[in-house]
């Protein structure tokens, strides 16, 4: 006797927070069914293997029926077909736009196209996510991705509005929506070592500094995208570089600055611009904190520089980047 | 020209994208009421129109406005195509046309479409404004309010008690039509949903012209049914109590002059002093107003012309209680002499009510039934009701006749139902009878308080357990014993009933759900032959399953059912019984015997082994459910029962010790040679099959309970955490070589698995106890059996509970007071009503005014903080979502303003409702339950009845997710559109919610599918106990718009 139709419908929509997880984790019914029994469920509640597929395969039902609405997060608050109370509504949104850091960095600063989507069985291998699980993931990278790509306003604050997620995962999602704009390459060898926290700080410290929504809240661009203006005007920094005069100036003067308070202030000379070598020399994150500051200020002192507001702009930028990046 | 009806589309969300090119859709609506349509523009390129129409204005009479259903169909304009439709919407304007329900629908209802499922939303606004007809010789019946509930609903009180009402309408079935070779599916489906939905509305208003009749002014207890004939037709049926009700305008301030507050209190100790000598009132004044006589198409006398096989059997279910008291004896003859008078006057003195105002039943007889098999083909004239008419009157007619038998004049708890298949109609009617307290039937304004003393005769608790008929000439062998409660009258061994559990009764211990399943297996035949066979069965099916409740009531240490369902359905091969009933252990019922195997070969050595191993399982079992339902009545000695049953200690030790030997077997044998030891004959392979079958009911896990019931005896503190729900398996039987036993076998695994399955789902909800668990089986095909189970989940506080657990009789008093709501619908049992004295309309506006000011705004504010109970849950769940993925750190979910911009209400209400959690939600809770109340919860208005018929098809079934997939959806979206309407109603739940049918049929090859559901239930207004502490009297300013607690917005 095999039961062909077999559905629960409760009023108030029934949801398993552990079956739930492991239908975002990505397992197929009959996998999560042995999940469960290998976490003890069959002792605990005294059932049998066919009560535990049915309701498996029950509940994976109602998760594809609402994994519709939950495409579009406030529909799924505004809908009539399942009633859910709200704590668990916005429980089944936190949950379904979870990602996993490592798929994060993964694809962090790539285009999120059907080319990358191909991709993500190797993803998968590297990561040791599901397929499904990883796909779910850039599907919801991608959607976040397209639904603020035409908005206006501060990132986070339209993709927590268009999503409804707490502001930390909503601050995450900027971030990938960030790095896909601007196409950082973030896969170099030699930014392997930071993680997708890292390069989301990143992120938000460079659209915290740099964007248009940083500086006037009602900009005319969207914020994920570096303003082309602000990037022009960074030409003009070149000048520190290029300019002998003014870099052996900017130099000294950091260097005085500097003098006696920082511990390893040999090394400082030598590393002045490129900064990665720092962490060979063992500066401690206090001494970068007070070069970069010192840094940053200094060109004050320095006669005929004349973007001093657009060089401090990008200096807090890179700054907060550097003190983030800067770890072990 | 009496009524005017206002339509107002405001607003489309959601809408499914209708130009592929675009991605858009260019939407209008129709709005049709009867013959006329109007239109609204068309909102170019949005899946969001903001119509906000004019308001259409439909001017007709209220006999049309009783039976149509306001039709809403959105469109998608095509210039140069025909317009592609979206769905539709059935609003049914019922509730509009009585005063004390709803004033106003508006809200969001789903847009439905019989092919694609819910596809969108759309906001409506309806009004009715009736004008005052003078016509005394209308033919509408607006005013009668109908409820589905049970038992007299919560904000009214009973004036009379009319009794029985009953309807039948017939129509060609549109799938049935020439046309429909020709129409498309959604046309036809759309045919049928309409023209079942015209039916029910002209069947109603027909029923509430009989109300009228019988000057009562409402329905309780309706339901109404329809079974689908096939080529003779579509058949729209109901059976209701007619009533006259009154308003409590307001339950804590009805404090009627001459009855104190305390009144439940005094109650109490007047019942335990039965004064026997005060029954002088004289032979009831006659009645005035049961001139009520039935149409002459219904006089039963006259016979089916058809030469189809009729069957007709009442399992003597029921047993009594004896009139042999010798103080009760004179009284009881006036007493019935009473009753008598009141109820012949009626043709069928029946009653659809499941529970009474206390103290208006006076003696239960038992259950009556009566089943009948009809060919369908043989309809003479299949367009007329006529035949039709006749079958259900010749039915009643033998109920009636039973109920006789058993000395009872009334039938209460009674309810009909059919089973087709093909040709063949099972027509099935049941009810238990009774003996009832002439004081309600009439229009007992002054001699209610006189009468009231004869009712107290009986002790309370137990009186109705006590035999109506007579002792020494009983309608069927019952071993009878003085009632262990009063010690005065008798009572029979076991009492079955198809009401709940009265309020009064005496209960040990906790209740369980009993069920009895059984197949039978039947040749494939054709008409007389057929119907010839199936009639042969039944009577089979009847002892059995009653052989079955009676072992397993046993098995359970319980000595009376209640809520007792049998339905037999019938199918092309094979019939199938199914009965659900709650057992309980009356106290003033004996203790039951245990069950004794005797085996037929005493030789054989091994045999008698294994006999006594059964023996001692059997015993074993009934061991353990005694401690598990709680079930030790008090020991009373022997001599003062005069009982010859064995006391239960000493019995209870006979049993433990028989299985150590097989000589010890025959010992015990003697021991239980007493009359009321229930001995279950082994003599084939057959009986031991049953015997093991017996023993596979699993108890449910540790911490649920299930009843079928509205009440589980034992559990009080009831915690408003409720989840409703409906379940449906289909199985296939397989192998063609079915048998019987292994038939039997399969249904009980199949119902069994069914019922765990629905353990665990709910295991969160432990301690919990399933209410009203309703099961219905149909034979859809060949081989496929589908169950599909309704039921409530409530959880209840344990502790409590140990502390309630009480001396007997301490309980039930404890009950009585602490149910005061219940009490407090009948508290003028001692002085004349002002109100009473009005006819069936009473003050509408004056009441009105009253139940609004505290319904309304209350419930807003119940809506708002439904939720409450599951935020803690719900809470260390997102912890544990955030301890699985690392990136979500702590943070609370930010409040956002709502994205609505859709609703025009929304921005107001924003403003002073302040919300818990989660933010974006417009959708006001709405709570279902199949129970007439809701725990810890006061009902505070009915907004009026909901029935909705429903139908789904699709030609994409595995695309859907195959059968379950499809069934899934629809019943979520049923659910879904309930709730609409509830909402837009200004409600917050539905009581008495029951889904009547569900018929499922698929074609897997052709990829296709079809589903019909029917649901039915009460919409009202709730509030929180809690609450209602708090509120104080509410300024009557605040009544504003009913419709904004409803559709849209909450948060």
């Amino acid at each position: 006797m095999t039961s062909d139709l077999d559905i629960f419908v409760g009023n108030t929509t029934l949801i398993d927070e552990e079956v739930y997880q492991l239908w975002l984790d990505g397992y197929t019914v009959s996998e999560a069914v042995s999940r469960r029994l290998r976490g003890g469920l069959l002792e605990r509640s005294g059932t049998s293997v066919s009560v535990l597929q049915s309701d498996t395969r029950d509940h994976f039902r109602t998760f594809q029926m609402l994994e519709r609405l939950l495409h579009s997060p406030p529909r799924l608050c505004q809908q009539l077909l399942f009633q859910i109370p709200p704590p668990r509504q916005a429980a089944l949104i936190q949950g379904y736009y979870a990602f996993e850091p490592a798929l994060a960095r993964e694809l962090l600063g790539k285009k999120l196209s059907k080319g990358t989507k191909k991709e993500l069985d190797e993803v998968s291998a590297r990561t040791g996510l599901s397929l499904r699980a990883c796909r779910r993931q850039f599907d919801n990278f991608k959607r976040v991705f397209k639904a603020v790509e035409e908005l206006k306003g501060p990132l986070a604050e339209l993709i927590q509005q268009h999503f409804l997620l707490p502001p930390p995962l909503a601050r995450d999602y900027a971030a990938i929506v960030f790095f896909a704009n601007s196409r950082f390459e973030t896969g170099k060898r030699r930014l392997q070592f930071l993680s997708f926290g890292d390069l989301a700080a990143c992120a938000q410290h460079m659209m915290g500094h740099w964007t248009q929504g940083a500086m006037t809240p009602e900009a005319a661009e969207p914020d994920g995208d570096v303003p082309r203006s602000f990037l022009q005007d960074l030409k003009e920094l070149k000048v520190l570089v290029s300019d002998k005069d003014l870099l052996d100036q900017h130099k000294s003067l950091v260097c005085s600055a500097l003098r006696g308070k920082i511990s390893v202030y040999n090394e400082m000379e030598t590393n002045f611009k490129v900064l990665d070598p720092c962490r060979s020399d063992h500066w401690s994150l206090g001494d970068l904190r007070l070069f970069l500051g010192s840094y940053t200020t200094a060109p004050r002192a320095l006669g005929g520089f004349r973007h001093q507001l657009l060089w401090e702009r990008y200096m807090a930028g890179i700054s907060a980047c550097l003190l983030r990046m800067y770890h072990e | 020209m009496p009524g005017k009806l206002k339509v107002k589309i405001v607003a489309g969300r959601h809408l499914p994208v209708m130009d592929r090119a675009s991605d858009l859709t260019d939407a209008f609506v129709e709005v049709k009421f009867g013959n006329t349509t109007f239109k609204t523009d068309v909102y170019p390129k949005s899946l969001n129109p903001q119509w906000n129409s004019e308001w259409f204005k439909f001017e007709v009479d209220d006999e049309e406005l009783q039976d149509e259903p306001l039709q809403i169909t959105v469109l998608d304009h095509d210039t140069y195509s025909a317009n592609d439709a979206i769905g539709k919407v059935y609003i049914d304007i019922d509730p509009l046309l009585y005063s004390e329900a709803a004033t106003v629908i508006s809200g969001w209802f789903p847009i439905y479409d019989t092919i694609h499922g819910i596809r969108g939303e759309i906001n409506v606004v309806v009004k009715v404004d009736l004008f005052n007809d003078l016509n005394r010789f209308r033919q509408s019946s607006c005013g009668v309010k109908f409820f589905c509930t049970t038992s007299i609903p919560k904000c009214y009180r009973a004036v009379i008690i009319h009794g029985f009402v009953e309807e039948l309408v017939v129509n060609e079935d549109p799938e049935y039509q020439w046309i429909d070779r020709i129409r498309t599916p959604r046309a036809s489906n759309e045919a049928r949903q309409r023209l079942i939905s015209l039916m029910s509305g002209e069947l109603q208003r027909k029923i509430g012209l009989k109300v009228l009749e019988m000057r009562g002014n409402a329905v309780v207890g309706y339901l109404q049914c329809f079974d689908l004939e096939g080529e003779s037709g579509l058949v729209v049926r109901a059976i209701g109590t007619v009533c006259t009700l009154d308003k409590l305008s307001n339950t804590s301030a009805f404090l009627p002059a001459c009855n104190s507050p305390s009144k439940e209190m005094k109650e109490i100790p007047f019942n335990e002093d039965p004064n026997p000598n005060t029954h002088s009132s004289g032979p009831s004044t006659p009645l005035k107003n049961q001139t009520y006589s039935f149409s002459p198409s219904k006089s039963y006398s006259r016979q089916s012309s058809s030469s189809d096989t009729d069957l007709s059997l009442t399992p003597k279910t029921g047993m009594g209680s004896g009139s042999a008291g010798k103080e009760g004896g004179p009284f009881k003859t006036l007493l019935r002499q009473q009753t008598q008078s009141a109820l012949e006057q009626r043709e069928f003195p029946f009653f659809t009510l499941t529970t009474f105002p206390p103290g208006f039943l006076v003696h239960v007889g038992g259950v009556v039934s009566a089943r009948s098999v009809k060919l369908l083909d043989r309809i003479h004239n299949p367009d007329e009701p006529e035949t039709r008419d006749a079958w259900w009157a010749e039915i009643r007619q033998e109920i009636k006749s039973h109920a006789k038998a058993l000395g009872c004049h009334a039938v209460v708890g009674y309810s009909e139902s059919t089973s087709i298949c093909e040709e063949v109609c099972i027509l099935s009617a049941s009810g238990t009878a009774a003996v009832l307290n002439p004081r309600f039937l009439q229009d007992g304004t002054v001699e209610g308080c006189l009468e009231q003393r004869i009712e107290e005769a009986s002790p309370p608790g137990c009186g109705f357990c006590h035999i109506p008929y007579d002792e020494l000439n009983m309608p069927f062998p019952a071993h009878l014993t003085y009632c262990y409660n009063c010690r005065k009258q008798k009572v029979p061994d076991v009492l079955f009933t198809t009401i709940d559990l009265p309020v009064e009764a005496i209960v040990i211990g906790k209740g369980c759900l009993i069920q009895a399943r059984l197949c039978r297996l039947k040749k494939k035949a054709q008409a007389e032959a057929n119907a010839t066979s199936i009639s042969n069965l039944l009577p089979f099916m009847e002892y059995e399953v009653h052989t079955q409740l009676m072992n397993k009531l046993k098995l359970r240490g319980m000595n009376a059912l209640f809520g007792l369902r049998i339905q037999i359905t019938v199918g092309e091969n094979m019939l199938m019984g199914l009965a659900s009933a709650t057992g309980v252990y009356l106290a003033a019922l004996p203790t039951p015997g245990g069950i004794q195997i005797a085996g037929k070969t005493p030789n054989d050595g091994t045999y008698e082994q294994h006999i006594s191993h059964m023996q001692k399982k059997i015993n074993d079992t009934i061991a353990k459910n005694k401690e598990l339902y709680e079930i030790n009545p008090p020991e009373l000695p022997e001599e003062i029962i005069g009982s010859p049953i064995p006391e239960p200690r000493q019995r209870s030790r006979l049993l433990r010790s028989q299985s150590e030997s097989s000589d010890e077997v025959t010992e015990l044998d003697l021991s239980h040679g007493k009359k009321d030891a229930f001995v279950l004959e082994i003599d084939d392979t057959d009986a031991m099959e049953d015997v093991h079958s017996l023993l596979t009911d699993a108890p449910p896990p540790s911490g649920f309970y299930s009843c079928n019931t509205e009440i589980m005896p034992g559990i009080s503190n009831w915690t408003p955490e409720i989840q409703m729900f409906t379940a449906v398996r289909v199985s296939r039987l397989g192998n063609i070589n079915l048998t019987n036993q292994t038939l039997n076998k399969n249904f009980n695994d199949l119902c069994e698995n069914l019922l765990k399955s629905l353990y665990f789902k709910l295991r969160s909800m432990v301690p919990c106890c399933l209410c009203h668990v309703n099961f219905t089986v149909a034979l859809p095909e060949d081989e496929l059996v589908q169950i599909a189970v309704t039921a409530v989940a409530i959880t209840f506080d344990k502790n409590q509970t140990l502390q309630a657990n009480k001396a007997p009789t301490e309980k039930s008093q404890q009950r009585a007071s602490t149910d005061n709501e219940e009490q407090l619908q009948f508290p003028l049992e001692l002085c004349p009503d002002p109100l009473a004295s009005q006819p069936s309309l009473p003050a509408k506006e004056v009441l009105e005014g009253a139940t609004s000011q505290t319904g309304i705004p209350a419930a807003q504010r119940a809506t708002s903080i439904d939720y409450s109970s599951f935020a803690d849950r719900c809470n260390s769940w997102i912890e544990l979502i955030k301890l699985k993925a690392q990136t979500i750190r702590r943070g609370s979910i930010k409040t956002t303003a709502s994205l609505d911009k859709t609703s025009p209400l929304a921005e107001g209400y924003l403003r002073h409702r302040s919300v818990p959690s989660c933010t974006n939600s417009t959708v006001s809770v709405v709570k279902m339950t199949p129970l007439s109340f809701l725990p810890g919860a006061k009902i505070t208005k009915y907004l009026g009845i909901i029935n909705m018929f429903f139908i789904r098809e699709t030609t994409s079934l595995r695309e859907e997710g195959g059968v379950s997939g499809f069934l899934h959806a629809f019943i979520a979206e049923v659910f879904a559109m309930v709730r609409a309407h509830v909402a837009a109603l200004g409600g917050n739940a539905v009581v008495s919610y029951i889904m009547k049918q569900c018929v499922f049929m698929e074609n897997p090859n052709k990829n296709q599918a079809q589903c019909l559901i029917n649901v039915s239930g009460d919409a009202v207004i709730f509030v929180r106990e809690s609450e209602l502490e708090m509120l104080p009297v509410q300024p009557s300013t605040v009544v504003s718009q009913p419709t904004s607690s409803g559709g849209d917005v909450t948060t």
